[in-house]
């Protein structure tokens, strides 16, 4: 019962707030229903029982992502009358994507209808329940089976990380920059001096 | 206390239900109660600090100074600035101090008595605390003035930087403790070093609670990394626009997450409910009292920390968090997944380090355990 009214709850939410996504005008307003539609679908992972694929979507794209997202819409400077202008022109190409969208759930749903891929193990039985949690059993297969795709994965992304920042940073000559250590090494007596100067001289610095 | 309702004639669902619901109060009301204590306190350690008295006039010793200005604030008028975006403006503050009452619902306060005994408590905690941040960023953008929108800015980059850190130091303690249950890490830590209860003791996890601390305190956004507050050069950051009870909530929900490191810190590096030591006779004392008694401890600590240190300035922030905790605490993932496999740590306590994919339920010996 409870299960069955927070299916319904999460899973209208989500496609509620995806709608709202696309009719906002205001892109900051797209943005945070975004972050609904996320929190949602996390939801619906829970209820499915993914619980660790529910909290990698929070930490991952709620906190991360559309905070990098929001960050970058918020000092937008966007005219909106430009961008209704080029919602007519654009009109037929989001037709032409939204139509290849619902054929592919179309195909989809048929092919699953008229005789699903057998998921399991090897000799063709299906994947028995496991008594281990999620993290677990996610674990035990990417650090085992899948451990060469899931090392290259991430020297990808190693990769595109460095090459992000290679391409974007720039070293600058003319900016005065602190040197921490080279601060903390100072002493007093390296910095100061005490002289007792006569009257009527100055110091000799 | 789900069979509790049971027993009223529930049916299994709805007492659980009833139970969660009476669980979320038990936790929440109290917590309100010890938030509105922990701000006095502080101004009582702060002004002891700077030999002054502090508040001493509403109440005896002017305890009751914070319901005084609760009952003040609430009866101030809420002004919406005319240019701000209204609806945003006044949830900003709601998802500040909701989000930070969420995460208590994995905070384990003794043997078992905890609300949301899930398999991934801290990576909820640490899913919960990326939230934190909306609050302050919508507050900015919806108040449509430049400070506070300075301060969002500020925030953004703040907390995700100092989260990465964070997110390596709890990695060390999840392989050390060997689960993700924050109960289950409080039992690893159980006689960890002679007889010391806590992984605080560990000299390979002593510099990652330094570091978690700092960390805590640079994500709560507490002294000395108040930038996105520091009044010298934004007024009053994010919250200059607020007043009333808006304003209060994001004053409750400060503290309410200033608690929380308090209580991870206690949780994940001192033992939790656990007594400091090993002694059978410390357990005689009830495990949610050490636990407030260490959280009280490290919220002394971050008062301390607030009267004595001043505030970092904000490339000197960026510095510490990237340049220095960063490779730090990766490093000691290494340091500490290393030693873990050198040492067989899983070995001995059960063979399921290694299970094997393709046939679920057989351990395969790869060569790592003897």
């Amino acid at each position: 019962m409870i299960q069955v009214l927070a299916f319904y709850l999460f899973a209208t939410l989500v496609i509620a707030s995806a709608v709202f996504v696309i009719m906002s005008r205001n892109p900051v307003h797209s943005v945070l229903w975004l972050i609904v539609a996320f929190f949602n679908a996390a939801g619906l992972m829970v209820l499915v029982g993914a619980e660790f694929i529910a909290m990698l979507l929070v930490i991952v794209y709620v906190g991360a992502v559309a905070v990098l997202f929001l960050f970058v819409v918020m000092m937008l400077d966007i005219d909106f009358a430009e961008l209704r202008a080029g919602f007519i022109r654009n009109f037929p190409l989001g037709i032409a994507i939204a139509l290849v969208l619902v054929a592919e759930l179309v195909l989809g749903i048929g092919a699953e209808r008229a005789g699903a891929l057998k998921l399991g193990t090897p000799d063709g039985t299906a994947a028995p329940l496991m008594d281990r949690s999620n993290i677990e059993a996610i674990g035990a297969l990417l650090y085992s089976r899948y451990l060469f795709l899931f090392e290259s994965a991430g020297i990808i992304l190693l990769v595109a990380m460095i090459g992000a920042i290679v391409l974007t940073h720039r070293e600058r000559s003319d900016t005065r920059r602190q040197n921490i250590s080279k601060q903390v090494k100072r002493r007093p007596d390296e910095a100061t001096i005490n002289v007792k100067p006569e009257v009527g001289k100055g110091v000799q610095l | 206390m789900t069979s509790f309702f049971q027993t009223l004639g529930m049916t299994h669902e709805w007492a659980w239900f009833t139970a969660t619901i009476a669980g979320i109060l038990l936790i929440a009301l109290p917590l309100m109660l010890a938030v509105a204590m922990i701000i006095y306190v502080d101004r009582k350690i702060w002004a002891a600090m700077a030999l002054r008295r502090g508040p001493n006039v509403v109440g005896p010793f002017g305890l009751l100074q914070s319901f005084a200005d609760g009952l003040k604030v609430f009866l101030q008028e809420t002004i919406i600035p005319s240019a701000a975006n209204k609806v945003l403006f006044l949830i900003a503050p709601i998802i500040t101090f909701t989000v930070a009452l969420m995460a208590w619902a994995v905070i384990p306060f003794n043997s078992g008595a905890v609300l949301a005994d899930i398999n991934v408590g801290l990576l909820y905690v640490l899913a919960v605390s990326s939230l934190g941040v909306y609050g302050v960023v919508i507050a900015g953008w919806a108040s449509n003035s430049k400070y506070p929108f300075f301060s969002a800015m500020r925030a953004a980059a703040q907390m995700i930087s100092y989260e990465v850190s964070i997110g390596f130091i709890l990695i060390c303690v999840v392989l050390w403790a060997g689960s993700f249950n924050l109960n289950a890490i409080v039992m690893a830590q159980k006689d960890h070093v002679w007889l010391i209860n806590g992984f605080v003791a560990n000299p390979l996890l002593f510099p990652l609670w330094v570091m978690f601390l700092i960390s805590g305190m640079a994500e709560t956004a507490r002294a000395p990394f108040d930038l996105t507050e520091a009044e010298s050069e934004l007024v009053a950051g994010y919250q200059t626009e607020y007043s009333s009870m808006a304003f209060a909530l994001y004053w409750l929900g400060e503290y309410a997450n200033v608690l929380l490191m308090c209580a991870l810190n206690a949780t994940l590096f001192f033992g939790g409910w656990l007594p400091p030591l090993d002694i059978p006779v410390l357990y005689l004392v009830p495990g949610w009292l050490w636990l407030f008694a260490k959280i009280f401890f490290f919220f002394f600590i971050f008062s301390w920390v607030k009267a004595t240190v001043p505030r970092y300035r904000y490339d000197q922030l960026m510095r510490l968090g990237w340049k220095i905790f960063l490779p730090v605490s990766l490093l000691f993932v290494v340091l500490v997944s290393g030693w873990l496999m050198a040492t067989h740590h899983f070995c001995d306590a059960d063979q399921t380090l290694y299970p094997d994919p393709d046939h679920y339920g057989r351990i395969v010996n790869n060569g790592v355990c003897p």
